[in-house]
């Protein structure tokens, strides 16, 4: 089928899924924002999790070289970050296939995506972690101690159930810098969905067609995001005493 | 001196300025000292520089009736202002320059703008993204800045009320004062994050220290060197946003409990 020129189709007609329509590539990029988003708060929120133990607990060593790390990614821009990691991070992996005996690969864009991001995060992360993790009574964990407690047994009966509450609004922030962070990849090139709104908008020129859905789209996460961390919370306050009394 | 300096931390600077010298030694660096660019780099770092200032106090003049409107405003300023910072807060950045650059911009020529003496101004891309970042400034400030006025204890207003002060006095006096001081040290972590922000104009053909280092990457086909040395740059001004507010805090009185 032929389109007409887009400037004699209606909004509607673009942003739908017909033949003209450009809904499918822009659903196809959200989807693919959404993915990108989860496997790096997945992924960022394991290094969280190990750093902030590390930065806690961890020997002198293991404590300075956290710090240098959280304190390297938070001075210096998530794109500059990402352009270093995009190329350093699939060079890397294949000189270590190649040292060991294996065969060069070629990363996939959503793999790198992930781990460029994840790393981000995981900075961020680990801070509200370990913020958290301060504000759990150290009482607790002492009496945890002294019943001779395993530092696994710590801190998976002690401190994660008590340190959820306080970690729960920051990590809820952190989801929505995810989310937002995954536009930063469009600069160096991934299809995600401002990629996906900058090419339907660069053809058609229905700016104000494209860049409002895009918008709302990722307001749409941002909203359900918020409703949902706030449930989380509540969740993870439940048992604990109301403030305000 | 004495905590810091600890054995193994000695080991670790070491090894640091080694992996230093290391970059310095092996890496292409040449470029550095081509005139050209060395123009270019400092040219970019002031316009970093400038953007993160400019649209940080631009953006707080409007954040701080944005606030004053979500804390104490009738609904039907506070409504709008709250959507307001919802949708900037909701959105990527990167977008919301897209759109008022590519959007925006493709309004103009063809109408009585072209013809207007805004053209000049309009024709080129820094004014949209001083706006953009200024928009984006005012929309999560504005979010801090409402808990800011509601922060002041209301007995200040009302001594305030009390002696006789106007409206408009009591404001300049006591309210904004006293709220821009609880905020200081958030601001100060905005800044960081607004200069961290900035880069993204290098998609709008900007020429600031990110779209330079982009350049020499093309021209010079050096692929890290560049991007190490935009790091340090980030870092350093970074560094020195953070030292320039523990100054500026350290100026204002303080009272602790």
């Amino acid at each position: 089928m032929i389109c007409p020129p887009p400037a004699q189709l209606s909004s509607l007609e673009l942003l739908g899924f017909g033949d003209c329509g450009w809904g499918a590539t822009l659903l196809w990029g959200f989807g693919n924002s959404i993915l990108i988003a989860i496997g790096a708060y997945a992924l960022g929120f394991l290094i969280g999790v190990t750093g902030a133990f590390g930065k806690l607990y961890g020997g002198p060593v293991a404590k300075d070289l956290w710090s240098v790390y959280t304190t390297l990614v938070r001075a210096v821009p998530e794109l500059v970050l990402m352009l270093i990691l995009y190329y350093a991070v699939p060079a890397g992996l294949n000189q270590l296939l190649i040292a060991s005996g294996y065969e060069r690969i070629d990363l996939p864009q959503f793999i790198t995506g992930v781990v460029v991001l994840a790393f981000v995060q995981g900075a961020y992360q680990t801070e509200v972690l370990r913020g958290a993790i301060l504000a759990v009574p150290h009482g607790q964990i002492e009496a945890a101690r002294a019943m001779g407690m395993a530092p696994g047994q710590v801190a998976r009966r002690v401190i994660f159930p008590q340190m959820t509450a306080n970690a729960v609004p920051g990590l809820g922030n952190l989801w929505l810098n995810a989310t937002k962070d995954t536009a930063l990849l469009a600069v160096i090139g991934f299809s995600e969905l401002t990629k996906a709104t900058y090419q339907a908008s660069a053809t058609t020129k229905a700016f104000f067609t494209f860049y409002p859905a895009a918008m709302a789209m990722y307001l749409l996460i941002s909203l359900i995001s918020i409703f949902a961390f706030a449930r989380i919370e509540k969740w993870a306050r439940k048992g604990q005493r109301d403030v305000r009394g | 001196m004495q905590s810091f300096l600890k054995p193994h931390r000695i080991v670790l600077i070491a090894l640091a300025l080694a992996a230093v010298a290391a970059a310095v030694v092996w890496g292409r660096w040449e470029w550095l000292g081509e005139s050209k660019y060395q123009i270019l780099i400092l040219k970019g770092i002031w316009l970093s520089i400038w953007l993160t200032t400019v649209t940080m106090v631009v953006g707080m003049c409007l954040a701080i009736p944005i606030g004053l409107a979500q804390a104490v405003g009738p609904w039907y300023l506070a409504l709008p202002a709250r959507i307001y910072c919802t949708i900037i807060r909701g959105t990527p950045l990167l977008m919301q320059i897209w759109l008022l650059y590519y959007g925006l911009g493709s309004l103009f020529p063809g109408t009585w703008v072209q013809k207007s003496d805004l053209w000049p101004l309009l024709r080129q891309a820094w004014p949209y993204a001083v706006v953009a970042l200024s928009l984006s400034v005012a929309g999560y400030e504005g979010e801090v800045m409402r808990g800011a006025f509601r922060g002041v204890p209301h007995g200040q207003l009302e001594a305030a009320k009390a002696m006789g002060m106007p409206r408009f006095t009591l404001f300049r006096r006591i309210w904004l004062p006293q709220a821009l001081n609880r905020v200081l040290p958030t601001i100060g972590g905005e800044t960081v994050l607004q200069l961290k922000s900035t880069p993204l104009v290098s998609t709008i053909t900007i020429m600031e220290i990110y779209a330079v280092a982009g350049r020499i990457r093309q021209d010079t086909f050096i692929v890290y060197e560049p991007l190490f040395l935009l790091a340090i740059i980030y870092m350093a001004i970074a560094g020195l946003i953070v030292f320039m507010f523990r100054w500026l805090e350290s100026r204002t009185p303080q009272r602790t409990a």
